[in-house]
């Protein structure tokens, strides 16, 4: 037996006790590691360096003059541009929703090189205008396979000839080299598009370009939006980060509240802990006389009591991440067709194991100082 | 014999609300190495008080606590504790083991104070544990002994860092007449072989009678009474 052995052996020698307390730091903790995943992803998603995105100033939804294409491509710093269509897929049903773009497929992989294929069906795709790209997570989720037929609707778009969905066959299957946003989305060819949709065809959703270096960002960005200042449809560029970013809030400020339900979720947890230890070191006033009548002293009493909080704290907080684990990745299946997997960094590992020690040195302080203060008199007639 | 403890001058007094209480006023005595004493006395008479000032773990209002050339009222409470740890074992009238250690590992505690290496600690245990005749319950809890082996462990507890001294408050108060006397023999045993030298708060008689003095603390002094 050791020090350590006294630790544990109180710690649980209320099992019920224990166990709800564990539970609890476990679920701060698998809040903290799953929603701090997305909320990093949030707040940092996957981009370029050099990969700028030109969107109508008013917002994402609204269009953007074709015309436009051929006037960006001769901005200076822009080595390679290409444009994309929200089009609002979906298979079968509108709940099996398909992140679906349509685009130009050949600037398309050329503003995104790091999306794979074998050269065949790369060929295949951009030579077609009735094939489709599905990204690899997508494919998997239906079960697609190179050359099935697909009949995909739209939540937004018609078609102009009255039939429901556009049929496409499966061309290509590709995946990305980096962790890149979209990148499991299904392309279809604009063109294709543009000739069947019963409207907005004639316009285009957003443009994405390639600067020659990262340092060229900024002035290719006002370079872009100077030009069409003042015009029916003024543009706002920024960096794929930025452009990602502002797609992912339109579902709101998701960062403030995943940070808020954290934040509760923390509070309420320390004020249940905390009152729980005081109460568990108040039941054994008598046991801590008697450790400091053997001659155990102030300080060691008080570590062993904080020792205790810190330790419960670390094996709580352990257990929650590993369950955030679990969920996320249980989750990457149903996200990944749009974004890339969503997972707990070494720095939210990090930051969460020194949360956890802070946490069991602020819950084991109130009772640590009580142990660290009472009198062995004290403890006996209190006892 | 020569003296371990002198006690000098020695004043306690509590104040409760406005009331000032006196326990003791300019007490003096002196207890020799292996004297084992029985401090009786009625109720309220400052028995436990005295024994807390002998164990360091209260202090004199005025007045002195030598214990061998060491004023252990004057020491702060870090040397306070390594004194206790070091001299004194103490044995409780309800026994003050943890409940969820096992009796070998409530004994082995005042060794976790030292630096002996984990296998002397644990022939330390063993050893004790035979002395009071209780080895073959070294790994049952506390919930699973009677009063009389949970007193034994006690006094395990009490002699394994091998103390100078044994405080007992009322170490048989709450056992019947027979586990109390082999608990007294037990106590008049480490007196006698061990030269362990004794301090024993009781209100019985009877486990008075195992001692070789008996001092009645009333009204601040004591009246000295030896045993045959």
């Amino acid at each position: 037996m050791n020090r350590l052995t006294l630790v544990r052996k109180n710690l649980f020698r209320k099992k019920t006790r224990s166990t709800l307390m564990l539970l609890s730091i476990a679920i701060a903790f698998l809040l903290y590691g799953a929603l701090g995943a997305f909320n990093q992803f949030w707040e940092d998603p996957p981009q370029a360096p050099t990969r700028l995105v030109t969107l109508n100033k008013i917002n994402f939804t609204q269009p953007l003059p074709y015309a436009y294409y051929n006037r960006l491509q001769s901005v200076d710093g822009i080595v390679a541009a290409s444009h994309a269509n929200w089009f609002g897929g979906y298979f079968r049903e509108p709940t099996n929703v398909v992140t679906t773009f349509a685009v130009e497929p050949e600037s398309w992989f050329t503003v995104y090189p790091e999306f794979d294929m074998p050269a065949d069906q790369r060929a295949r795709f951009i030579s077609d205008r009735t094939c489709m790209a599905a990204g690899a997570p997508i494919a998997e989720q239906y079960g697609w396979s190179v050359g099935d037929r697909i009949p995909l609707q739209s939540n937004i778009f018609t078609r102009a000839d009255g039939a429901e969905a556009w049929q496409l066959e499966v061309c290509a299957i590709y995946t990305s080299t980096a962790d890149t946003a979209g990148a499991g989305a299904v392309l279809l060819h604009y063109e294709l598009f543009r000739e069947t949709a019963s409207f907005g065809g004639n316009s285009l959703g957003w443009f994405v370009l390639l600067t020659e270096d990262a340092a060229l960002n900024e002035s290719v960005s006002r370079g872009i939006d100077d030009m069409f200042a003042n015009s029916s449809a003024e543009t706002e560029t920024s960096t794929e980060a930025a452009f990602n970013q502002a797609f992912l809030e339109q579902f709101g400020d998701i960062a403030t509240i995943l940070s808020l339900v954290i934040g509760a979720a923390f509070v309420s947890i320390l004020i249940i802990v905390g009152t729980t230890m005081v109460l568990s070191i108040t039941e054994r006033t008598k046991e801590i006389g008697v450790l400091k009548t053997l001659g155990f002293r102030n300080n060691a009493v008080f570590g062993m009591v904080l020792a205790e909080s810190v330790f419960l704290s670390l094996l709580g907080g352990l257990i929650g991440l590993g369950l955030a684990a679990g969920l996320l990745a249980g989750a990457e299946a149903g996200l990944g067709d749009a974004f890339p997997p969503i997972v707990m960094t070494v720095e939210i590992i990090g930051s969460a194991i020194a949360l956890m020690l802070v946490f069991g040195l602020i819950t084991g302080l109130i009772p640590a100082a009580s142990a660290l203060r009472l009198k062995i008199i004290d403890a006996f007639s209190k006892g | 014999m020569t003296a371990l403890y002198t006690l000098t001058d020695l004043s306690k007094r509590y104040t409760r609300g406005r009331e000032s209480i006196t326990i003791f006023e300019e007490l003096n005595m002196t207890i020799e190495q292996g004297e084992f004493i029985a401090i009786m006395g009625p109720s309220g008479s400052g028995k436990t008080t005295l024994l807390n000032l002998l164990g360091g773990i209260d202090r004199p209002s005025t007045g002195s606590v030598e214990c061998e050339g060491v004023r252990v009222d004057k020491l702060s409470e870090g040397n306070l504790a390594r004194w206790r740890s070091a001299n004194v074992g103490f044995i409780f009238q309800f026994y003050n083991l943890m409940e969820t250690l096992s009796a070998a590992q409530n004994v082995e505690l005042p060794l976790l104070l030292t630096n002996l290496p984990a296998k002397e600690r644990k022939r330390r245990v063993r050893t004790a544990l035979e002395i009071v005749g209780i080895e073959d319950r070294a790994g049952h809890r506390p919930a699973q002994l009677s009063g009389g082996q949970q007193q034994r462990v006690g006094i395990a507890r009490a002699i394994v860092a091998d103390p100078k001294v044994l405080l007992a408050d009322e170490p048989t108060g709450d056992l019947d007449r027979s586990t109390a006397d082999e608990v007294l023999e037990t106590l008049q045993l480490l007196n006698k072989e061990m030269n362990k030298t004794i301090v024993m708060v009781t209100h019985d008689p009877a486990a008075a009678g195992y001692a070789s003095k008996e001092l009645h603390l009333d009204k601040g002094r004591f009246v000295a009474k030896e045993n045959a």
